[in-house]
């Protein structure tokens, strides 16, 4: 298990890197993204602008402005283009409104999608599997800012239920908090609801084929006990591992849900720099983003090792 | 049933074919080990699965080989091994006096020709999603032997040959039966007229009633067109009636050979004896006699 | 003569498919005495697994049509409610299936699938108390360090010692009947031979009656008491295991018998064989069903055979071949 974990730790150095690598090189080499330029503004003089590379550092040979660049991501002093800000302040600051966001509609879809695979598995071929599918499918098919303007439409605006923005710290107002996310988490649910409700469906169908809950019925177990602990096992397995990723993934901050609802969080900011293409943040954010994605990759990987004796973590012999 | 059977085949030993004694295949010493790595960083061997440890055997041109051996013994790697289809640790294989043993893919493709294999399960062993005129009209193909009309030609006779017909030509794999499908498998491996045929567990996963006609399938082709087998099965029954020599394999090695009927009714090695003694004789008044002497678990 | 433990008069199993009704087992009908082995010999399609399975229920479904009647010690089998069954399964009735792998749950340990089993049945049996049990019965199958193995996930043991593991789970609870099927098919022969010599031991030590189900005449030969011969779904002919053998009436039979390989015997120049495929079930030919395939078909064959008692000085044996029984001995050579 240690050789395990030391050797993704080495993997995640070498991710971190690459990541970082690509994002510069591109940042580089997009049309427009001259930094200096654009910080000089309209009135543009040459002098100015050489003024600028150099208070910067634009006119250093690349590989040092990516080391120099890198330097500063890890001690805190990086400053973005436009605006000024310290980078890593800024995605501190961010950081309870995506939590917040990710880790409430994590909850909402996985007892849900969990809740509806479970009934149309056991109800397959009926009607509730028939009406929960189409449900599943609705909500796989239709596009997140469609689902955003709806609600917002007819749960903020029209209505004024719920407020339509804005993010207030738990700490400060645990009411307002809870309304301002309750959209926002029904949004960015919606589509995984749907997704995970699908696979632990069809994990259970496969699950009630296979010879071992046949030998569990054989044995003369409760048809409750066989699906709760042959069938349910089994199928909650891939969906662990499914979990595990997309958590990782949305902790690095969803970017479309915070934009729309205006939160304040690491999306919303990712989102304003890459309008602004302003390269620290950018940069801050998706090591942040890959940092957690390895994590939990690795996190994920360990549990499936426990969750199925089968598997031994690392490589096997072939 | 008739007590006395015709003559058994092990007397014939004048068929053509088989009296050329030219050595077709050598395998010398052939090792395959799979290394075990463990190390915090770097991986560090600190143990070996000996899947092949030091075969050695030969093959006439027109003879069959039996290779005997139950599971874990390591005959499907000696089989890959032999094929080039794994690389081997070590050890030779020479194919028409030629030395094959790690030679590259590019290199062994010519060869490919000449040494083809049936595979054990029928199902697995064929694309579902092509035509099974494709499946053995591929080898044909991708070899460059034939193309267009000439290709369906060159299959339809071989598919008449397995005792096919044209008609299913343009079939899928899940339209067959298991054995018609291990057919069409042995239509695909004879595509490319081989000289020597691999024939892995050919008819373990199939029915009874069926083995024999795939048994009897596979001696016929070789009587016409003068085929030389390896034959490997965990069933020395059925390995009995093909072939002219039996290898015993056990834990990576040959642990006995000889001919057939010999190693049959004459078992040197106390693996190839508990073989024997395992497998069930469908005669009820013998296997109460046999259960009386050696007595019961 | 010992009456029957378990009774099957007229089974007919069904399954509604997309291409049709699927008749599965056709008007199958046997006893089984206290201690007796029967076997079920048969190729895939014959329903021999489905009729094993019927049993206990196991084939219920949306889909499938079931007729018929069983029973077992007067209780009936195929319309008891789901709580009756289940008491019957695994304490009265046990079943072994043919691939030990799959068979057991990958992901806990024997000897916790083995508690289960007792625990379904014994509520007052505490997990501790079932897995001294556990380890008892590892034991009892021959496992060797039945201790630790009973700590064991299923991958880490041979397929010989989960198939033995399979059994002791089958016995937990001492049932009176083990249906085995095809319990040696995925082993190698020399585990096959120990697993029916295990087999064997159970059914002369505690009189398990056991129905053994499999397509393997050599294993059948060794173990069986009597035997039903199926094929496509229905039974082409039954009798003691020495009559199957050294009489048999259906050229089925004969075929099976002939395609064998025998060690102890000369080798033929050539395998005899069975010409054909097992038929569809969803697309059986009129009258006999093996007609297609028999090299001694005649004109009544077009008519279904009935299984009949056609021998007088053989009341037990019974057959679905037209044919005259002299007839039978001359075509048999």
């Amino acid at each position: 298990m240690a050789r395990f974990v030391v050797r993704r730790l080495i993997g995640m150095v070498a991710v971190l890197f690459a990541v970082s690598a690509i994002v510069f090189l591109v940042f580089n080499v997009i049309p427009n993204s001259d930094p200096a330029q654009r910080m000089a503004g309209k009135a543009a003089t040459p002098r100015l602008v050489a003024s600028i590379e150099e208070e910067w550092g634009f006119d250093d040979p690349l590989p040092q402005q990516y080391l120099t660049m890198m330097k500063k991501v890890f001690s805190g002093e990086l400053i973005s283009y436009f605006g000024r800000e310290d980078v890593d302040e800024r995605i501190v600051e961010g950081i309870p409104a995506t939590f917040s966001l990710c880790i409430g509609a994590a909850a909402i879809w996985l007892f849900f999608g969990l809740l509806f695979g479970y009934l149309s598995a056991m109800n397959a071929g009926g009607k509730l599997d028939r009406a929960l599918t189409i449900l599943a499918v609705a909500g796989l098919s239709m596009p997140v800012p469609f689902i955003a303007a709806l609600f917002l439409n007819y749960l903020t605006y029209k209505t004024e239920i719920f407020p339509s923005g804005g993010y207030v710290e738990l700490t400060a107002d645990p009411l307002e908090w809870l309304e301002h996310l309750v959209v926002p988490w029904i949004t960015l649910a919606i589509l995984y609801v749907g997704f995970y409700s699908r696979v632990l469906r069809s994990n259970m169908l496969d699950a009630m084929d296979e010879d071992y809950v046949r030998t569990a019925r054989a044995k003369g177990l409760s048809e409750r006990r066989v699906i709760r602990r042959h069938v349910l096992r089994n199928s909650l397995v891939p969906i662990v591992t499914l979990f595990g990723l997309d958590v990782g993934v949305l902790l690095g901050g969803a970017i479309v849900i915070e934009g729309l609802f205006s939160l304040n969080g690491i999306g919303e900011y990712a989102y304003i720099s890459l309008q602004n293409v302003d390269l620290p943040p950018i940069m801050a954010i998706t090591l942040f983003g890959a940092f957690f994605i390895v994590v939990f990759n690795t996190l994920v990987d360990i549990a499936y090792a426990y969750l199925d004796p089968r598997v031994q973590l690392g490589e096997s012999a072939r | 049933m008739t007590a006395d059977g015709p003559i058994s085949k092990g007397s014939l030993d004048v068929s053509a074919h088989r009296r050329d004694g030219e050595v077709l295949l050598e395998v010398h010493d052939l090792v395959k080990h799979f290394p075990v790595k463990r190390g915090l960083l770097f991986d560090r061997e600190v143990d070996r699965i000996r899947a092949v440890d030091g075969v050695s055997f030969t093959v006439n041109r027109g003879e069959t080989l039996g290779l005997v051996g139950e599971s874990g013994s390591g005959k499907s790697t000696l089989c890959r091994a032999v094929l080039q289809l794994t690389r081997p640790t070590s050890g030779s294989v020479r194919f028409e006096g030629r030395e094959i043993a790690g030679l590259s893919r590019r290199a062994m493709r010519p060869l490919r020709r000449q040494l083809q294999m049936i595979f054990q399960d029928p199902y697995a062993s064929l694309n579902p999603r092509k035509r099974i005129g494709q499946i053995v009209g591929d080898p044909l193909r991708l070899q460059g032997v034939a193309s267009g009309g000439e290709l369906r030609r060159q299959v339809r006779e071989l598919l008449d040959r397995v005792g096919l017909s044209p008609e299913h030509h343009d079939r899928f794999p899940h339209e067959f039966s298991g054995g018609q499908r291990q057919r069409i498998g042995i239509a695909r491996a004879l595509a490319l007229r081989p000289k020597l045929i691999l024939a892995d567990e050919p008819v373990s996963a199939l029915d009874v009633s069926i083995r024999a006609q795939i048994v009897n399938l596979l001696d016929d082709l070789q009587d016409e067109l003068g085929l030389t087998y390896v034959f490997v099965a965990h069933d020395i029954g059925v390995v009995r009636h093909v072939a002219d020599r039996i290898a015993v394999m056990h834990e990576g090695r040959i642990v006995e050979e000889g001919p057939a009927d010999r190693v049959c009714e004459q078992p040197r090695d106390a693996y190839t004896k508990t073989l024997l003694a395992a497998v069930p004789i469908p005669d009820p008044r013998e296997a109460r006699a046999r259960r009386q002497t050696v007595g019961s678990d | 003569m010992s009456e029957a433990l378990l009774s099957v008069r007229d089974l007919r199993v069904g399954f509604v498919t997309e291409g049709g009704l699927l008749q599965a087992v056709d008007g199958i009908s046997f006893d089984l005495a206290a201690g007796e082995v029967l076997a079920i010999v048969g190729e895939s399609g014959s329903g021999k697994s489905v009729t094993a399975q019927t049993m206990l229920g196991l084939t219920r479904s949306t889909n499938a049509r079931i007729e018929g009647w069983a029973s077992y010690r007067g209780t009936e089998l195929l319309e008891a409610d789901d709580a009756a069954i289940r008491d019957i399964r695994g304490e009265r009735i046990a079943m072994v299936f043919q691939d030990p792998m799959t068979s057991f749950n990958p992901v806990y340990r024997i000897g916790a699938q083995i508690g289960e089993a007792i625990r379904a049945h014994r509520r007052d049996v505490s997990k501790d108390e079932a897995r001294e049990r556990a380890v008892e019965l590892l034991d009892a199958v021959g496992i060797p360090g039945a201790e630790r193995r009973v700590d064991s996930y299923p991958h880490e043991l041979s397929g010989g010692m989960r198939q033995r593991a399979m059994i002791a789970m089958a016995l937990a609870l001492d049932p009176e009947v083990l249906i085995a099927d095809e319990p040696t098919t995925a082993l190698d022969v020399t585990v096959q031979a120990q697993i029916l010599r295990l087999l064997e031991r159970l059914n002369r030590e505690r009189g398990l009656a056991t129905i053994l189900i499999t397509h393997d005449l050599g294993v059948v030969a060794e173990t069986a008491d009597r035997v039903l011969v199926m094929y496509a779904g229905r039974v082409v002919e039954q009798g003691t295991l020495d009559e199957i053998f050294y009489d048999p009436q259906h050229p089925y039979t004969w075929g099976l018998l002939g395609s064998l390989t025998r060690l102890d015997r000369e080798r033929p120049e050539r395998l005899p064989q069975i010409e054909g495929t097992p038929p569809s079930l969803l697309d059986l030919p009129p009258g006999c069903s093996f007609r297609p395939r028999c090299p001694h078909e005649f004109e009544k064959c077009s008519e279904l055979p009935g299984l009949e008692a056609r021998l007088p000085e053989a009341p037990g044996r019974r057959d679905r071949c037209w044919l005259d029984p002299a007839d039978k001995r001359e075509r048999r050579q």
